[in-house]
C-alpha cells in the first residue's frame, strides 16, 4: 500500500452559505403524504444558550426497512432548464439538509429509521464559528445501545429525542456548556 | 474596545508558537483546525468543551459507515460552469479549478457530489445579509456543483473571487477563497473546507486560515497555479486535490 496521504483540513462553512447549500425540499425526506412520516425538530444553541441562526444540518439515516443504500435524487435537477426538480416524492433517499431559521430552529420530515438496534438519525452540524463539523445522533427511542450505555446518564440524555404529539421528536443541539450535546468521533 | 489586527496577530502568534513547540516535543500533528481557536471570535461559544466520544469503526451496525448517493440527475451540465448561469458574462478573471477527490490511501472517490460557493470578483456574495459595499454582479451567483468522474476528478469554470472585509476585528479581511463541500463514500468522510490562491498577502492575518495551526496542513488548502490547466484565450488554471479523512478505507474494502 502506498504511503497514506495527508487529509485536507476542514474549514468553517461561514455565514454566507445560504444561497448555495440549502435546496428546496431539503427537509422533505419522507415521500409526500406518507402516513408513517415523522418530524424531527429542535434548536441549535451556542454556549450562552443563544439560538444559532446560521447553522446547517445534514441528516443521514436508514430507510424503514433498514436499508442504507438510499436512492439517488435528493437534489434532482432538470437537465433542460437546470431548475430544481427535487425528490420524486416516492423514493426514500435517506439524506436531508436543513439550515436553522432566524430563531435557530430546524425541522426534518422523514420516515422512522429501521436500522438494527435502536433507531437513530445521524446528524452532521456545520455553523459559522465551527471550524470543523460535529457528528451526533438523534435516537428516537431509549434502550440498550453500545454507545448510549457507554455514557453517564446526563450525557446519554443529550442524544435521545423527546417524543411529542403528532409524531414529532424534539432534539436540541447544544454546542457548548450546560447540557452540551455528545459529539462523536469515528475511529 | 474593538480588537485590532495587532491584538489578533499576538493571539495567533502565541497559539502558533505553542503548537510548534508541542509538536517539536513529540505531540501529534493536527491536520484539522482547532475548534477552540480564540482569534476566530465566532468559535468562542461554539466549540464543545467535552471531549468527543469515540465510536468504534468495528461496529458494523453504524449508519455512518455508508453515505448518501448522488447520481447524474442531481446536477446539470451548467452547474459546473459558474460563468454560464446568467445571460451575460460575469466580471473578473475567468479560471478553471480542477483536481481530484481522493481518500487517504490515494484512491479516487468516484461519483461524489462536489459543491462550491464563493464571492464575486469584487468580494461580495450573492447573499442578502452580506452588507459589504462592493458591487453585486448580476451575471454571477457563485454557486456550482459537479460529480467526480472515474478518476475522482472534478472541474469548475468560474471567476476568481475577491478578498472581503468581515467583522472579526477592526480591519479584518479574508483572503480570496472558494468554499467546497464534499461527501465521500461514508457519512464520516463529510468535509466542508476552503481553497485559497497562491501567495496571498492576507494569509498571515486571517484567523480562519490560521486556526489550522499546522503549517503543512495550511499549505494543503492553497491551490497551485497550473499552466497546463490554463486554456488559450479563455481562462487561468488552478489545480487543487482534496483528500478526505475518516476511517472509511477498510469499510470500502469490505464492500460498503
Amino acid at each position: 500500500m502506498a504511503e497514506r496521504l495527508l487529509p485536507t483540513p476542514s474549514h468553517t462553512i461561514g455565514p454566507f452559505y445560504g444561497h448555495a447549500l440549502p435546496f428546496p425540499g431539503g427537509a422533505e425526506v419522507a415521500p409526500q403524504g406518507h402516513s408513517d412520516a415523522i418530524t424531527l425538530h429542535g434548536y441549535v444553541f451556542d454556549g450562552a444558550g443563544t439560538p444559532i441562526p446560521d447553522a446547517l444540518l445534514d441528516f443521514w439515516q436508514a430507510a424503514p426497512d433498514g436499508s442504507l443504500k438510499g436512492a439517488p435524487g435528493s437534489m434532482r435537477r432538470d437537465p433542460s432548464t437546470g431548475g430544481f426538480v427535487g425528490r420524486n416524492g416516492v423514493d426514500f433517499t435517506g439524506y436531508g439538509r436543513v439550515p436553522t431559521d432566524a430563531d435557530g430552529h430546524y425541522a426534518l420530515h422523514t420516515l422512522p429509521p429501521g436500522n438494527a438496534g435502536l433507531p437513530y438519525i445521524s446528524v452532521c452540524v456545520f455553523a459559522r464559528g465551527l471550524t470543523h463539523h460535529l457528528f451526533t445522533r438523534a435516537y428516537l427511542a431509549d434502550g440498550a445501545d453500545p454507545l448510549l450505555d457507554s455514557l453517564p446518564a446526563e450525557r446519554r440524555a443529550t442524544l435521545i429525542a423527546a417524543e411529542g404529539a403528532n409524531r414529532t421528536y424534539r432534539f436540541d443541539i447544544r454546542l457548548q456548556g450546560e447540557g452540551e450535546t455528545v459529539f462523536l468521533e469515528f475511529q | 474596545m474593538a480588537l485590532t489586527q495587532s491584538d489578533i496577530d499576538t493571539e495567533i502568534k502565541d497559539l502558533q508558537d505553542a503548537y510548534d513547540k508541542a509538536v517539536a516535543g513529540g505531540a501529534p500533528v493536527l491536520h484539522h483546525p482547532r475548534r477552540d481557536y480564540a482569534p476566530y471570535r465566532s468559535s468562542l461559544l461554539r466549540h464543545p468543551k467535552q471531549p468527543l466520544v469515540a465510536v468504534s469503526g468495528g461496529d458494523p451496525e453504524a449508519v455512518e459507515l455508508s453515505g448518501p448517493v448522488f447520481g447524474v440527475t442531481d446536477i446539470t451540465e451548467h452547474d459546473s460552469d459558474l460563468t454560464l448561469q446568467h445571460r451575460g458574462e460575469p466580471i473578473g478573471e475567468r479560471m478553471t479549478v480542477s483536481g481530484r477527490l481522493l481518500d487517504r490511501d490515494g484512491r479516487p472517490v468516484r461519483g461524489q457530489l462536489v459543491e462550491i460557493w464563493q464571492a464575486n470578483a469584487a468580494g461580495r456574495y450573492a447573499h442578502l445579509r452580506e452588507q459589504h459595499p462592493a458591487p453585486h454582479d448580476p451575471n454571477f451567483t457563485g454557486v456550482g456543483r459537479t460529480l467526480t468522474d472515474d478518476q475522482g476528478r472534478y472541474s469548475f469554470t468560474t471567476i476568481k473571487p475577491g478578498p472581503y472585509p468581515w467583522g472579526n476585528h477592526t480591519n479584518a479581511w479574508r483572503p480570496a477563497h472558494i468554499h467546497f463541500s464534499v461527501f465521500g463514500t461514508a457519512f464520516t468522510q463529510r468535509l466542508v473546507t476552503q481553497m485559497y490562491f497562491p501567495s496571498d498577502p492576507l494569509f498571515r492575518y486571517d484567523p480562519i486560515l490560521r486556526s489550522v495551526t499546522d503549517e503543512a496542513a495550511r499549505n494543503r488548502l492553497i491551490a497551485a497555479y497550473d499552466h497546463d490547466l490554463s486554456r488559450p484565450e479563455f481562462s487561468m488554471g488552478y489545480a487543487w486535490d482534496i483528500v478526505l479523512d475518516g476511517p472509511s478505507a477498510t469499510w470500502i474494502e469490505e464492500g460498503r
